[in-house]
């Protein structure tokens, strides 16, 4: 599964799901299953980034949630929340991953010619988590660069000092 | 990975052999003349290069030969077994390695092995062990090693062979052997039909004809070797050269005396080859039927299997005890009886079905053991310490993972133990204590607990130094008042090496501090003992088994957590109002000793009101006690330990997860952590007040 260089345009397979008010399309082949909202454990100090671990027919998944690193808003679950369990690079490690979305839509082709490079500038992402930006029926739809989120070194190191500074004082 | 790529099956096969191949060679230098132990070398040494070169392995084959030639000299008395002997094989035995493992790189060393090999094998033993043999004995050792001689006259040779009984079942062609041999030379082949049973006994799976082959060459010997690679072990087979000499002269020689036949045989340098076939033929009849017969017996008991199937039925039957716990959960709930019965008979088959899992994957930690034979081996010739290794308790059975990962800390402490526990021969003497130190490695099962042993008789633990040297990398402050447990466990801080002279051993970058994580990594802890003057003994004290364990299930806010209950030492209630006049002293007196607490609540940031009467769970690491105040005991329960993601690897509180009865995810308190925080806690706080 060689993933295409950065800002280059790209034809895919897609799911496309909703976070806050916003469409973003994850490739279709990398989805495993979509589950309705389960119970979610809180690991406590964990980055809100992956602040949760859900059971997956036996196994125990990180369960992300973009829109933080998206800095979008984070509405409460309602019917339409669905778990996306999908395969994530880690270091060149396929991951088994819990996505939360707020809901999921469908699965489109998205053709490489209606995908543009993220602009640099005027956008309230951060270009590096963006891999480009697809349109559909006059929307936009946002294709997320999976291995960059996932490798943020921040997103997985959490403040363990902080947390035993709380504890003494 | 593959499992049915027949290169792997037999980089497998070698791995195996080779280790075989390494404890015989180890225990032939402590014997030398046992015939067992030189066998057994040969057949390894034999076997790898029939497979080598069939798998593809050329390169090893071709290594190899020599080496099972100049076995096959010791094997036959011409050569002595002796320490430079062995020293080269077990070079040889390392370079084999390499070539198994990386066929495609030009490795480069075997030439000057085989140069070594051929130096002691023509001089080397008749010089330092029998001085006395005679010169032309090591002559025709030499003779046999070499390449055939020029060509010289051929020869009739007849050779006679009764296939084994299974050959055909494995797949042997007599017609296929038949043109191999006529291949050597012009040949005459009659069939032996003198064993052919009656028909209504006649098996036609085996093999009743014989053959006698009648072939004109100089010296047919080593094709004939080549020919029946497979099958020379269990065969019957006899070559004798048929020259001038009438046939009934040959005829008569099948149980003859080889020495008779060299000496019979005109030719002195045929000789010795002839003889070789010659005494392999009848003598390995009734001892290799001996090893055969235990080699089925093992074989019919015991079962090879891929270690990820094992990690995978592992797997599965963790998901079926938690399903399981889960209907547990819902008949509990339930008030029909039929649900209840079949839920309590599951059960007991799936924790009956844990136990034999667990049961499978437990491995006698020998197999472990017998690799620092050759460690030690190395470091006393480095080292030039002479070191006699003793080992105990070989049949102690633990976890295949943990066995595997616990050979890097068990090299690093054996290492410690003869670097820098033992002293020199000379300062052995000159303490009155004899010259070779002793190094003791011994497993022993404690409770639910293998304790592991590196003991040495060395000079023990210098405490005063390892003083001076905690203080001068700034880990203790000068007047710090510390036990000498306390000192002793100092050698495992990060950084930390007592040798004064960084060695070829010690100065790796590799520190006590790794091995100490390793071990906590295993949820194991580590004992230091040390007499000066008398040696030290480090104990890892480690859980069998690293997939199940039971666990204490407990409440914090609103999470749930469970705590191995193995680390579980007491349950008290937290004493109502301590808060009140205790601010900042988390203390609690149990019995008289003061033992810290965490608030669990406060560590994890929980939000949710507490409980009014809160319970401290007091867990133990090693030395160290603290209690974690918890707002609830729900209960024990079997965890199926279930590793974190990379994602939550930075969180150190928790060394895993678990899923629970009603299929919700608990994490798994990393009481080891806690222990050191909640101890570093008061550390802290006391050194604080004390400012």
């Amino acid at each position: 599964m060689s993933e295409p260089q950065d800002h280059q345009p790209l034809s895919m397979t897609a799911l496309t799901i909703r976070l806050d008010d916003e469409l973003f399309a994850v490739e279709a082949g990398r989805v495993r299953e979509i589950l309705d909202l389960v119970p979610i454990t809180e690991v406590p100090n964990a980055p809100d980034f992956v602040g949760g671990l859900i059971n997956v027919r036996g196994r125990v998944v990180p369960l992300a949630d973009l829109r933080v690193m998206f800095g979008m808003n984070r509405p409460e679950p309602d019917e339409d929340t669905r778990i996306v369990v999908m395969e994530v690079d880690m270091d060149g490690e396929p991951t088994i991953a819990g996505i939360l979305a707020d809901k999921v839509h469908d699965v489109t082709d998205i053709e490489a010619a209606s995908i543009e490079e993220a602009p640099k500038v005027g956008m309230r992402w951060r270009p590096e988590f963006i891999k480009g930006i697809g349109k559909r029926n006059g929307g936009f739809i946002i294709i997320p660069n999976m291995e960059r989120i996932f490798e943020t070194p921040g997103a997985r190191n959490a403040p363990v000092a902080a947390s035993e500074e709380r504890s003494a004082s | 990975m593959n499992i049915s790529d027949p290169t792997e099956t037999f980089r497998q096969e070698a791995r195996e052999l080779l280790d075989q191949l390494e404890a015989g060679l180890l225990d032939l230098e402590q014997d030398p003349a046992n015939a067992d132990l030189i066998n057994s070398t040969f057949r390894a040494l034999h076997t790898i290069k029939g497979s080598g070169a069939m798998f593809g392995f050329t390169a090893v084959a071709e290594f190899v030969h020599e080496f099972e030639t100049a076995f096959d000299q010791v094997r036959k008395g011409q050569t002595k077994a002796n320490s430079a002997l062995i020293e080269v094989a077990l070079d040889a035995k390392d370079h084999i390695h390499r070539l198994i493992e990386a066929p495609e790189d030009r490795i480069s060393g075997g030439d000057e092995i085989l140069a070594h090999l051929r130096r002691i094998i023509a001089g080397g033993p008749v010089d330092t062990e029998t001085p006395v043999k005679p010169k032309a004995k090591a002559k025709t050792t030499k003779a046999a090693d070499a390449p055939p001689p020029p060509p010289a006259a051929t020869a009739i040779w007849r050779l006679e062979f009764y296939l084994p009984a299974d050959a055909l079942i494995y797949g042997t062609n007599p017609a296929l052997l038949l043109e191999e041999l006529a291949e050597i030379g012009p040949t005459r082949v009659t069939a032996l039909t003198d064993r052919i049973p009656a028909l209504d006994v006649l098996d036609p799976e085996t093999p009743h004809v014989g053959w006698r082959v009648d072939i004109e060459a100089v010296d047919p010997t080593a094709a004939i070797d080549d020919v029946f690679l497979f099958l020379r072990d269990t065969m019957e087979l006899t070559l004798t050269r048929l020259d001038e000499r009438t046939e009934t002269d040959a005829q008569a020689e099948p149980d003859g005396e080889p020495d008779a036949l060299s000496e019979a045989s005109s030719a002195p340098e045929p000789a010795p080859t002839a003889a070789t076939l010659a005494a392999q033929s009848p003598t390995p009849k009734p001892r290799q039927g001996a090893g055969a017969d235990t080699a089925d017996r093992a074989a019919a008991s015991s079962l090879r299997v891929p270690a990820e199937r094992l990690d995978e039925l592992m797997d599965r039957v963790g998901e079926l005890v938690i399903a399981q716990a889960r209907l547990s959960q819902i008949a509990g709930l339930s008030s029909d009886t039929a649900l209840k019965t079949i839920a309590e008979e599951l059960e007991r088959l799936s924790s009956g079905l844990r136990d034999t899992t667990m049961g499978i994957r437990m491995v006698p930690i020998g197999t472990l053991f017998s690799r620092f034979r050759r460690l030690i081996h190395d470091l006393s010739g480095e080292l030039g310490k002479p070191i006699e290794f003793i080992t105990a308790g070989e049949d102690t059975e633990l976890d295949k993972t943990m066995i595997e990962r616990l050979a890097d800390p068990l090299v690093h402490l054996i290492r410690n133990s003869v670097d820098h526990g033992l002293e020199s021969a000379e300062k052995r003497a000159a303490a009155g204590k004899p010259p070779k130190g002793v190094v003791r490695l011994s497993a022993v099962y404690s409770g639910a607990e293998v304790a592991i042993s590196v003991t040495d008789d060395g000079a023990g633990l210098d405490t005063a130094r390892i003083r001076a040297k905690a203080e001068e990398n700034g880990l203790i402050a000068p007047d710090a008042k510390l036990t000498e447990q306390e000192l002793h466990h100092l050698i495992f801080a990060p950084g930390f090496s007592t040798a004064k002279e960084v060695t070829s051993l010690s100065g790796r970058g590799v520190g006590m501090d790794v091995v100490k994580r390793t071990i906590d990594g295993l949820r194991g802890t580590i004992d230091v003992t040390s007499k000066p003057g008398e040696g030290s003994t480090m104990t890892l004290r480690l859980p069998l088994t690293l997939a199940i364990i039971d666990g204490m299930l407990v409440r914090v806010g609103n999470g749930r957590y469970t705590i191995p209950l193995a680390a579980v030492e007491e349950c008290v209630e937290l004493p109502e109002g301590i808060e009140a006049h205790a601010k900042g002293r988390n203390f609690l007196d149990i019995r008289g000793a003061l033992v810290p607490y965490l608030r669990l609540r406060e560590v994890f940031g929980t939000a949710a009101e507490p409980e009014p009467h809160q319970k401290v769970v007091i867990v133990s690491s090693g030395e160290g006690r603290v209690g974690l105040v918890v707002d609830q005991i729900i209960g024990n329960n079997q965890t199926v330990i279930k590793q974190l993601s990379k994602l939550h690897s930075g969180i150190k509180s928790f060394s895993g997860a678990t899923i629970l009865g009603d299929g919700t995810v608990a994490l798994i308190l990393d009481t080891a952590h806690l222990v050191a925080a909640g101890q570093s806690y008061v550390d802290r706080n006391i050194t604080g007040r004390a400012a």
